[in-house]
């Protein structure tokens, strides 16, 4: 199979300078702005935008044209809020789309702020991107320079500011209502919902969160038109989607795909397979924060489909990034790691995640280093159980805020269903 | 005012303007307080606090909460090593326990193991001073460090901008 590249038709065209002014310049960037503002329609991107079908690719898949029309009417100032502040374990397609096409990501929120008719936006970056940063800057400077951004935007009487804030090395605020805290100079702890920040989010105002390859998308859907673009991919999951592929895998990397293919056709087609003539072992299917998969047809013949994993398979597509473990992975060890992060993680406003995700992590190293106990198994599910209560469809029952929480309760999930008997096995030898 | 520099403080007083409210520039200001000193001192915090209307406590809050923040002395080269699934299975950990070895008593070089870095095509991946190194092995990665230390390699400040 091949890739359909829109999003990242720019980075593979231009390797040498598809960041810089002249190198966007030369392959169309800002044309469909122009075009947008001469229409003069707000209403009709917005239309256009959820005619797509589009859904936000940050992990939550939630439509983004129902997303915006949340937004109260006649309510100002509005904020459109960039996530840029990609952080889930195995996911690097948005730290590409920043650092080797920044002018995409400033077209597609001008598109984006001009429909839902704001006039400041800000840019959360995760802190560590200290490249993406520089060529962000850089870009939103010639953009202005060019007439791209600032005060009554090539005539049209539109004025758009966009600020980029940094952040500073904390996960948790890649949830939105974290990164609007953050945004404020605040801890970044999740709120309560509602208020949703469609009606009250940064500064209690009505603000809109999109992802950072959501927003690069919006730029192609105008050129292209609504329809057009939902007739990509498959069922709901319109479009293409880039699949951040890494592990054990021949060619690790980031591919852009049209949703409907398969598992088989990315991590055997596009990958390369397994490294080493290794035989494959499991899978994370949409990031960390997700149920994991393994070798089995069913699951490598999935369709990359948003609803029919979710209905079938019990995970999710998420933040786009499958992680591939061969045979000689330790399935322990990876839950441990994983675990281990969402405890580091926590932000420590819910009980349940602060607390739990410390035990899982400590049941679990036990497990792994020889010192588990036969009823180890049931002690996760039952302290996992407090944080996602029905283990089973982790994470997505919660007893806490946001899903952070309750995504350790994942690899747990997994590993009773795929490798009970292998981790049985184990206890029963050292206990 | 005398923690920041004339000049510093002139680009504080530009970001602090940026937001419709002032508090949103803490942390943009403890990362130009870290460009300036190499860490996040006391001092820094309270004239931090000074520019954003806030309290000295109400900045030691919000910095505190997040881990680029040093509010003690680091050396001049922050090496982060990604340890998490993708790396893990490829070799950070061994990078990172070399790392952590060598430079146990380098007072120039503070070495942390840190979370998913957005590299996961290029692991294990690291950084030094927030500038990624990819596909390292522990001899690659003690050598990319070394030359940040002769001078090889021109680092970024510890909070990832570039130098001056």
């Amino acid at each position: 199979m091949n890739e359909t590249r829109i999003v990242t038709r720019r980075i593979h065209e231009r390797p040498d300078d598809s960041w810089t002014i002249d190198g966007a310049l030369a392959s169309g960037a800002y044309e469909t702005w122009r075009e947008v503002l001469r229409a003069g329609n707000p209403d009709d991107v917005q239309a256009q935008v959820t005619e797509s079908g589009l859904r936000g690719r940050g992990g939550a898949n939630f439509a983004t044209g129902q997303k915006w029309s949340f937004l109260p009417k006649d309510v100002f100032p509005r904020y459109l809020v960039v996530n840029g502040d990609e952080g889930e374990p195995s996911t690097f397609k948005d730290r590409m789309l920043i650092e080797r096409d920044p002018h995409q990501l400033i077209e597609g929120i001008a598109i984006s702020a001009y429909a839902i008719q704001c006039n400041q936006a800000f840019v959360y970056l995760r802190g560590e991107f200290a490249l993406g940063y520089d060529r962000l800057m850089q870009a939103l400077a010639d953009a202005r320079a060019q007439g791209m951004l600032g005060a009554n935007v090539l005539g049209s009487g539109f004025d758009l500011d966009i600020v980029v804030h940094r952040g500073a090395g904390a996960y948790i605020c890649g949830e939105e209502t974290a990164l609007l805290e953050s945004l404020e100079g605040e801890r970044g702890m999740p709120r309560v919902k509602p208020p949703f920040p469609a009606i009250e989010g940064l500064y209690a105002k009505p603000t809109v969160v999109n992802n950072v390859e959501t927003l690069s998308t919006v730029p192609h859907i105008m050129r292209m038109g609504g329809a057009e673009y939902a007739k990509l991919g498959v069922g709901r999951s319109t479009g293409t989607r880039i699949a951040a592929i890494s592990g054990h895998v021949q060619r690790p990397g980031n591919y852009e795909v049209e949703f409907g293919c398969t598992f088989r056709d990315l991590i055997y087609g596009l990958a390369g397979g397994i490294r080493d003539g290794n035989r494959l072992k499991f899978f994370l299917p949409g990031g960390a924060s997700f149920q994991w998969l393994i070798d089995s047809d069913e699951h490598l013949d999935a369709p990359y489909d948003i609803d029919w994993v979710q209905q079938n398979l019990g995970t999710t597509l998420g933040s786009g990034a499958i992680m591939v473990f061969d045979e000689t992975t330790d399935p322990l060890a990876v839950a441990y790691r994983l675990i281990k992060f969402y405890a580091h993680e926590s932000c420590g406003k819910c009980t349940p995640c602060r607390e739990g995700t410390g035990w899982l992590a400590k049941i679990v190293y036990r497990m792994m280093n020889g010192f588990g106990r036969p009823e180890d198994f049931d002690l996760l599910v039952s302290v996992g159980s407090g944080i996602s209560p029905d283990v089973d469809i982790a994470p997505f029952t919660q007893t806490t805020l946001c899903p952070l929480g309750p995504s350790a309760v994942s690899p747990i999930a997994s590993l009773r269903k795929y490798f009970r008997d292998e981790v049985m096995a184990r206890l029963q030898e050292t206990a | 005012m005398t923690f920041f520099t004339e000049q510093n403080l002139v680009r504080a007083r530009t970001i602090v303007a940026q937001y419709p409210v002032a508090k949103s520039a803490i942390l943009p200001l403890a990362h130009l307080a870290q460009d300036q000193h190499g860490w996040l001192p006391p001092e820094a915090m309270a004239e931090i606090a000074e520019l954003t209307g806030t309290t000295p406590a109400d900045v030691l809050g919000t910095c505190s909460f997040y881990t680029m923040f040093k509010r003690r002395p680091c050396g001049r080269f922050v090496v982060s090593v990604c340890t998490n699934v993708s790396c893990l299975v490829l070799g950070g950990p061994e990078v990172l326990e070399h790392l952590e070895a060598k430079y146990a008593t380098d007072p120039d070089v503070t070495v942390e193991e840190v979370e998913c870095l957005a590299a996961c095509d290029g692991a294990p991946a690291m950084q030094v001073n927030y500038e990624f190194h990819e596909r390292v092995t522990p001899e690659l990665a003690e050598d990319v460090v070394e030359a940040y230390k002769r001078g090889a390699l021109r680092a970024r400040t510890v909070s990832g901008s570039l130098p001056a």
